[in-house]
């Protein structure tokens, strides 16, 4: 039984290990179609495959190879980011790209082509790939790149794993100091004020991203900013890792906890304005210490809502999906709000594009909140925009396709022998 | 196991290393991830056959020739398939020196070079399938239970010496040997490789890793006949 981040449910899977990458076009032969699955930490079902086999990549965790002076990371798909960052940032080199939490491997980092709080200077995660080998279940080995047959390379970054299953990468890093960032913390009151920040920030900050309340009507928040720094000394946070011990009976983010919650959370961080240092581990990946801390939201798991609609459009759209989910009832704690910068994504299947993105999550309970995605479809739809599908779990096909007009190109790139739960759902193979 | 326990023996101290195995591609993509891993350290990768006792003894001299190891893991080993040996004894014969003659062979030959010297430790990988012969795996088991008792013999040879034997029985584990096994309910090879090497720093005789199937093999090794021959393992 095998479930996503989201635990939405659990289904029944033929879970294959893969072991060697020597090995790989023997161990991808099977009768059904099958799906490369990683540490499962996308949310709803692209990482899924229920009735059909899995071929876990956490096998495939050798480094190749690793140039000191160039930064250039040669590694297998399964290598997870914070094995890539704690052999990397000793070294003085770091990944250039990373999403909230470290423990996704190469291979779905790629496949999602994610992104994190400085996509309007880097890019995504794919812009750092210079070379990937992938396997197709036919036998054959196509290694790609943004050079080399180019439109496979973008067929296959964010390209969900339906192209092949990823066999190796090479990485280019980015030199860093060390592991310290400095970091401002600034509370705004209102939308407005959030985009003046973004705007006046992108130029110095390499990091931008924000927390919004979104009970608060007005989409008040917390504006985080931070650059890379060098800092002498000073020991890492050794925080202890704690796990979510049990599944709650009903999900802690409620009605009831989450206004407090979130009054509590905006003037907590509110006092704490101003400038500060924080470890990556502990700026880039805070929920990391907290295994399993998917099991707050009950056992009947929960959604995550992730948009990302153009700039023009994206005052009013933003504020009309807050408003939407205070007339819902429905709330989310863990409301991210970032603007994304003006490059286009590489893969044909990419998410970020430039605009305005906000992540929100939502305990899953049922038709009330599948009702209120509905609402939030039409204004994201209604905008231009699009949704995420490493965190997707619904949509509807008409708005995948709406959100993603390169998917014709994309089809053709596809592995007859990979399937998932989210390709069935939105491709109806 | 024996590339999880490298990884931890490599990191943070300077460790020349020997990887032997039978086979070089496998043995080198390990090597190349250890040295990535640990650049201070020097790993070199040795291919054997594993099924001739000469080469055996050849290569372990050539080895020791270049400096006697503080330790010695000796951690191969396949998994065959029961009903396939029972039908053909060639693939029996084949499961039975990899897993049971080969290791022991390597453990002597490395022993009579660290008793000589006076130092040293050698990890054996039995396994728990070696404490009571079941119809699902005896071939597997009779070769580990050789294993078991080759260690066994050494720990008596060099007790009192300078020279420290630990036998290790592992559960199932997930490792590429299990890969084709349902998954569920095995142990971590992180978790197994860690016990491995805290056991080998103590030499500590005999290590169940994980520590629960000390108690599961004293019970099953303790059942009457009469209950163990109705039973489905």
């Amino acid at each position: 039984m095998v479930s996503s981040w989201g635990r939405l449910g659990r289904w029944e899977h033929d879970v294959r290990p893969l072991t060697e990458r020597a090995q790989l076009p023997r161990q991808l032969q099977c009768a059904g179609p099958g799906l490369a699955h990683g540490m499962g930490r996308s949310y709803g079902d692209v990482c899924l495959n229920p009735g059909g086999v899995l071929w876990r990549t956490t096998g495939l965790d050798h480094f190749i190879s690793f140039d000191q002076d160039s930064g250039l990371l040669r590694c297998e798909a399964g290598v997870l980011l914070r094995d890539i960052q704690r052999l990397a940032i000793p070294r003085g080199w770091m990944l250039p790209v990373t999403p909230g939490t470290q423990l996704v491997t190469v291979g779905g980092a790629i496949a999602n082509d994610v992104h994190g709080k400085n996509h309007h200077a880097l890019g995504s995660f794919g812009d750092h790939v210079r070379r990937l080998e992938l396997l197709r279940t036919d036998g054959s080995r196509i290694v790609c790149g943004p050079a080399e047959m180019p439109e496979w390379f973008a067929a296959t970054v964010g390209g969900l794993g339906l192209t092949g299953v990823i066999g190796s990468a090479e990485i280019q890093l980015r030199r860093v100091a060390g592991p310290w960032m400095e970091t401002e913390t600034l509370p705004y009151a209102n939308l407005d004020e959030f985009f003046q920040l973004a705007d006046a920030s992108e130029a110095g900050w390499e990091h931008t991203v924000s927390w919004i309340d979104c009970l608060s009507g007005n989409g008040r928040g917390i504006f985080l900013r931070a650059n890379h720094c060098a800092i002498e000394g000073g020991e890492a946070p050794r925080a202890k890792a704690r796990t979510m011990p049990f599944v709650p009976p009903v999900s802690l983010v409620n009605k009831l906890s989450l206004a407090p919650f979130n009054f509590a959370y905006y003037n907590l961080q509110k006092s704490r304005a101003g400038k500060g240092v924080a470890h990556y581990e502990s700026y880039f990946y805070p929920l990391d210490n907290l295994h399993e801390w998917n099991r707050m939201y009950g056992p009947k798991g929960f959604y995550q809502y992730q948009s990302v609609v153009p700039r023009a459009a994206g005052r009013a759209a933003v504020q009309a999906m807050l408003e939407a989910i205070t007339d819902s009832g429905e709330g989310s704690f863990l409301a991210v709000l970032k603007t994304f910068g003006e490059r286009g994504a590489l893969g044909m299947l990419s998410f970020p594009q430039p605009g305005v993105t906000l992540a929100l999550d939502f305990p899953n309970r049922g038709e009330r909140t599948l009702r209120l995605f509905d609402k939030l479809d039409a204004i994201v739809a209604a905008a231009g925009g699009r949704i995420y599908m490493a965190k997707d779990a619904r949509m509807p096909r008409a708005l995948f396709e709406a959100g993603y007009p390169r998917l014709a190109e994309f089809l053709q790139y596809r592995d007859p022998g990979i399937s998932s739960a989210m390709s069935r759902r939105l491709m109806g193979n | 196991m024996a590339e999880h326990c490298a990884r931890l023996w490599l990191a943070g101290q300077p460790v020349e290393l020997t990887l032997l195995g039978r086979n070089l591609d496998k043995t080198e993509a390990v090597a190349a991830d250890l040295r990535v891993r640990s650049p201070g350290c020097s790993v070199k990768s040795v291919q054997a056959n594993f099924s001739d006792a000469q080469q055996i003894r050849a290569t372990v001299d050539a080895i020791v020739a270049g400096g006697l190891p503080d330790i010695v893991l000796i951690a191969h080993g396949s998994l065959p398939d029961q009903q396939a040996c029972q039908a053909d004894l060639g693939l029996a014969a084949e499961a039975m020196q990899v897993n049971g003659i080969s290791p022991a062979l390597f453990a002597e030959a490395f022993a009579g070079h660290m008793q000589r010297a006076n130092r040293g430790t050698l990890t054996i990988l039995g396994s728990v399938a070696g404490e009571r012969g079941r119809k699902s795996n005896y071939v597997y088991g009779a070769a580990k239970g050789l294993v078991t008792r080759y260690a066994e013999g050494l720990q008596h040879r060099l007790a009192g010496c300078g020279v420290k034997v630990v036998l290790v029985k592992p559960g199932p584990t997930a490792t590429p040997m299990t890969a084709h096994m349902p998954q569920r309910g095995l142990a971590s090879v992180e978790s197994v490789a860690a016990q491995i090497v805290a056991a080998t720093a103590k030499g500590q005789p005999v290590l169940y890793t994980p520590g629960k199937w000390a108690l599961i093999m004293l019970v099953i090794a303790n059942l009457p006949r009469a209950i163990f021959n109705k039973m489905d393992i």
